[in-house]
């Protein structure tokens, strides 16, 4: 497989402020990779350098072949853009924006106005082509943003957050338009919100304060994390001690009491990973008599993923050596 | 070229798409009558008391007494409007984000700058064209030469010139349009009045002030001469301007 885009010891200083700290980073054609940070963690520099906007200040960027800083013209022909906030000019028709655009993207006169159709089509806003720019409504900026990019069919399409301020339902359907667009672009996709990323993003890179914390698939950083799984149980003990009778469950490694509400309290009971036995425990309340008022496996979200890689005790070492695998 | 006219056309897309393009001709067109109707009588009373004087007397020069004072105090207006055709050239793309776009698509700085520049001088263009209007009609009741009138409108042209590559620097500096505005305003009075004092100096210096004094340079266009020396000197401010903005957006680039 070839890479589209190769980050290689990029830094980006502004002044005295480090924004990116030598990170390095490959991503491959036809990929989705999730870009994933708190907010200031470097993730808007960085693809502000891959799309050309600005020269790192040390270490090299690779965009279809070509150098983002010896050879940005040609760079940018295979690049398409959506900044945090589309940049659309408000006294313009969508269709004379997308016009404009693919004057300056170097799309042939003689195919501009097919061109233009089609990403209408493409991004879905052709209702609203004749509209003003500036009587769009959120959502629909945000997809004449997403057309805008696409409008020179680009190999590699950067968005810089681009579910930021939609509602739930556009929230859905621009992740579903990112989806359908990935089998002919390459797709970087920068955001904070972390379901969004095991939702769309094949790979994912977490970054903070300026360096690479963790490059993995979804799934792999969730496994990562816990390498134990965890119980949760509500069990109305009717006065009686369960921690015992769980503790002798076999394959119970730890116990936690949750919280306490008379005599109802609830529990979280880790085990070995891949072990599951909540089959026995399950029995071994009932058989002790207590009330079992809820049981159910607890999953690892990215969130706890993201919040141990990112808080300064987490185990730095393990997180590596996944890396490597 | 193409993509220079692709920025042009937006640009001029903004000043007659929108009101602005039009209230600027508009507003500017109305100073300039108010300017010239007083000076046209000024003129027909002068002329009637010279023709009384009797018929070796001779007659006034429109293109002197009349249309070179009208187009100095036009220079006067341009002082006020020419910045606010050029606060937002910069400021406005810099604060609404589309300078994402532009610098992030296979254009350079320099196709840019020029669109923008064009554009501009495009519109003003259109307003010294719509102050032809009362000129044009002095050739129904007169003769007024027209190589002198040629010359007056090419120096206010490259005057004007001057005003609009310094405002696209100044507007490129900053994403606010009324400190872009004011700027421009500041540093063309002050090239303006940069000699008032010059009686006052020494020869070197007053020397280099004068040479400065952005529209001392206009008076021989006024009288129908084009001297080179006044040419260069507003080509010259023009390309500087350029220059300026072009390594204005280069340094903005690297600073982030």
């Amino acid at each position: 497989m070839s890479n589209v885009i190769e980050v290689k010891d990029l830094t980006k200083r502004y002044g005295p402020i480090t924004a990116v700290d030598n990170i390095s980073f490959r991503v491959e054609r036809g990929e989705i990779l999730g870009f994933l940070g708190p907010n200031g963690a470097g993730k808007t520099t960085t693809m502000r350098v891959i799309t050309g906007y600005m020269p790192p200040t040390e270490g090299r960027v690779i965009v279809a072949g070509f150098d983002v800083l010896d050879q940005p013209i040609d760079a940018k022909k295979r690049t398409g853009y959506l900044p945090e906030t589309p940049p659309l000019y408000p006294d313009m028709t969508v269709r004379d924006y997308l016009l404009f655009v693919a004057a300056i993207k170097n799309v042939p006169r003689v195919n501009r106005k097919a061109k233009v159709d089609q990403t209408l089509e493409r991004a879905r806003v052709t209702d609203m082509a004749d509209r003003y720019c500036w009587k769009l409504s959120k959502g629909y900026r945000q997809r004449v943003g997403i057309a805008q990019a696409l409008i020179h069919d680009p190999d590699v399409l950067v968005l810089d957050e681009p579910t930021a301020g939609l509602d739930p339902k556009q929230i859905i359907e621009t992740r579903q338009l990112i989806k359908d667009l990935a089998g002919d672009h390459t797709i970087v996709l920068s955001t904070h919100i972390l379901p969004e990323v095991s939702q769309t993003c094949q790979r994912v890179v977490i970054i903070n304060k300026g360096q690479v914390v963790a490059v993995d698939t979804p799934d792999n950083l969730t496994a990562q994390v816990g390498n134990s799984e965890v119980v949760y149980l509500k069990i109305d003990t009717l006065g009686t001690n369960v921690t015992p009778t769980l503790a002798a469950v076999p394959g119970v490694t730890n116990i936690f009491t949750t919280e306490t509400n008379g005599t109802v309290v609830s529990f979280q009971v880790e085990t070995q990973q891949g072990d599951d036995i909540r089959q026995q425990l399950a029995a071994a309340v009932i058989n002790q008599g207590s009330g079992l008022l809820e049981l159910r496996p607890m999953q690892v979200s990215l969130e706890e993923v993201f919040l141990s890689l990112i808080t300064e005790e987490a185990p730095e070492e393990s997180v590596l050596e996944g890396n490597h695998e | 070229m193409n993509n220079i006219l692709a920025i042009a056309k937006k640009e001029l897309h903004y000043y007659f798409g929108s009101p602005i393009g039009w209230v600027v001709i508009g507003l500017f067109t109305t100073l300039f009558g108010l300017f010239f109707l007083p000076g046209l009588s000024f003129f027909l009373q002068q002329s009637l008391s010279v023709m009384s004087m009797g018929a070796g007397a001779p007659p006034m020069n429109v293109n002197q007494h009349l249309i070179g004072p009208s187009i100095g105090n036009m220079a006067v207006t341009l002082l006020l409007v020419l910045p606010i055709v050029t606060m937002r050239t910069f400021s406005e793309e810099k604060r609404s984000g589309t300078i994402e776009l532009l610098l992030t698509s296979p254009i350079t700085d320099v196709e840019i700058i020029f669109g923008k520049f064009i554009a501009a001088m495009g519109l003003y263009a259109a307003m010294l064209a719509a102050t032809l209007i009362p000129i044009v009609a002095l050739y129904a009741f007169g003769t007024p030469e027209w190589k002198p009138l040629l010359t007056t409108y090419l120096g206010i042209f490259l005057f004007g010139g001057c005003f609009i590559s310094l405002g696209l620097f100044i507007s490129s500096r900053t994403k606010n349009q009324i400190i872009a505005a004011m700027w421009t305003f500041a540093m063309f009075l002050m090239l303006w009045i940069i000699n008032w004092g010059a009686s006052f100096m020494g020869p070197m210096s007053q020397a280099v002030v004068n040479y400065l004094a952005l529209v001392d340079h206009l008076e021989d266009f006024t009288r129908g001469i084009i001297d080179t020396e006044h040419l260069i000197y507003y080509l010259s401010f023009i390309a500087f301007g350029l220059f300026l903005t072009v390594r204005s957006m280069d340094s903005e680039r690297w600073r982030g």
